[in-house]
């Protein structure tokens, strides 16, 4: 029992690998940038630092199965999206994640948590992608859950699953920067049209 | 102070509210049916039903459970838990027995919304439900029975 607990604690909390991205430039460092579609395609990309980290695209796959982990490893246990997103009938999300991070008893690591807790709709699967992918699918309401760039702004500076990302309890390595950044850059990114990086 | 309600019986505990549920149901109410297997939510053991739903007690501070109900296997009733219990019983799904009760509990649960589950529904749903004896065959044959019991 006692492997079998370590065995599987091992793979829980595996070492969180340093993340070279690790900080988040907010709109003034990209002042001197004069095209303004330049500069908004850079301000996207700075918040891809965000978007595409473990923290994001774990929730946001491609496919019907979550991954976990700074490694991104399979959600273990396996477990599918469901009709609603929220798991399978017998074993949903909350079946484990509660609406907050707990720590775990052996004293390292935790298991995340958050009201509410859930996977992204398909349509708005980003793992794998690349940045200009993402950046049209977030565009797109038909993919977005109908959203117009106000209400993505909102999502991205005020949504408290997207701030879980930076609180994400002990064992994951927090996205880089901080909400209110990513907000910013949110809200300069539209204000200068909005523009893909290529 | 927490209360909360275990098998229809309200409790008050003067604990530390970080206490996993599953310590307060085996070490406060000796409600040992429910097992430890892992701690760390991987392996089902500690399965009990927190207002009608799948829950892993292990990681299930007790702070959260304030005002809930929470069901054990000792506290389990209605049909589907019955039809699980005779599947059980007549095949004699268990060999060591420790997951097991986890195992109904989310065999139960899977019973209550899907009344004649398919083979990937019962994939899914006891996916997160490990057994060291690997009996999952014959978990799968009983919860068919069981469903075939509910249809009548």
């Amino acid at each position: 029992m006692t492997k079998l607990t370590l065995a599987l604690a091992t793979g829980l909390i595996a070492a969180a690998p340093v993340f070279a991205q690790d900080s988040l430039s907010g709109p003034d460092a990209f002042a001197d940038i004069s095209d303004e579609a330049e500069r908004s395609a850079a301000m996207f990309t700075e918040m891809g630092k965000v978007l595409t980290h473990p923290r994001c695209v774990n929730c946001h796959p491609v496919g019907d199965t979550p991954t976990q982990g700074d490694d991104m490893q399979a959600h273990s246990p396996p477990l599918v999206r469901g009709d609603a997103d929220f798991g399978a009938p017998g074993m949903t999300c909350n079946t484990c994640h509660g609406p907050q991070n707990v720590a775990l008893t052996s004293g390292q690591g935790s298991i995340p948590g958050h009201e509410p807790w859930m996977i992204a709709p398909v349509s708005m699967g980003w793992n794998g992608k690349s940045l200009n992918e993402i950046c049209t699918q977030i565009k797109d309401p038909a993919r977005n859950g109908d959203r117009d760039l106000e209400a993505i702004y909102e999502h991205m500076a005020t949504d408290g699953l997207v701030g879980w990302a930076w609180d994400p309890g002990e064992g994951r390595t927090p996205a880089p920067g901080t909400q209110d950044v990513l907000g910013q850059l949110t809200r300069a990114w539209i204000d200068t049209g909005a523009v893909c990086p290529s | 102070m927490t209360k909360f309600i275990v098998n229809g019986r309200e409790v008050d505990l003067d604990i530390d509210p970080d206490t996993p549920l599953l310590w307060a149901l085996r070490d406060e109410l000796r409600l040992t049916g429910t097992k430890f297997g892992c701690g760390i939510a991987q392996c089902g053991a500690c399965t009990v039903m927190l207002d009608g739903m799948p829950r892993r007690s292990c990681v299930t501070p007790i702070s959260m459970v304030e005002g809930s109900e929470v069901t054990t296997i000792e506290g389990m009733e209605g049909p589907e838990i019955a039809a699980v219990q005779s599947a059980w019983e007549a095949i004699d799904v268990p060999q060591c027995g420790w997951c097991q009760s986890g195992q109904i509990m989310s065999a139960t649960a899977l019973l209550q919304q899907v009344a004649s589950p398919s083979d990937e529904d019962i994939n899914n749903a006891m996916a997160g439900n490990v057994c060291r004896c690997a009996t999952y065959v014959r978990i799968r044959q009983a919860i068919h029975d069981a469903a075939k019991t509910l249809e009548g």
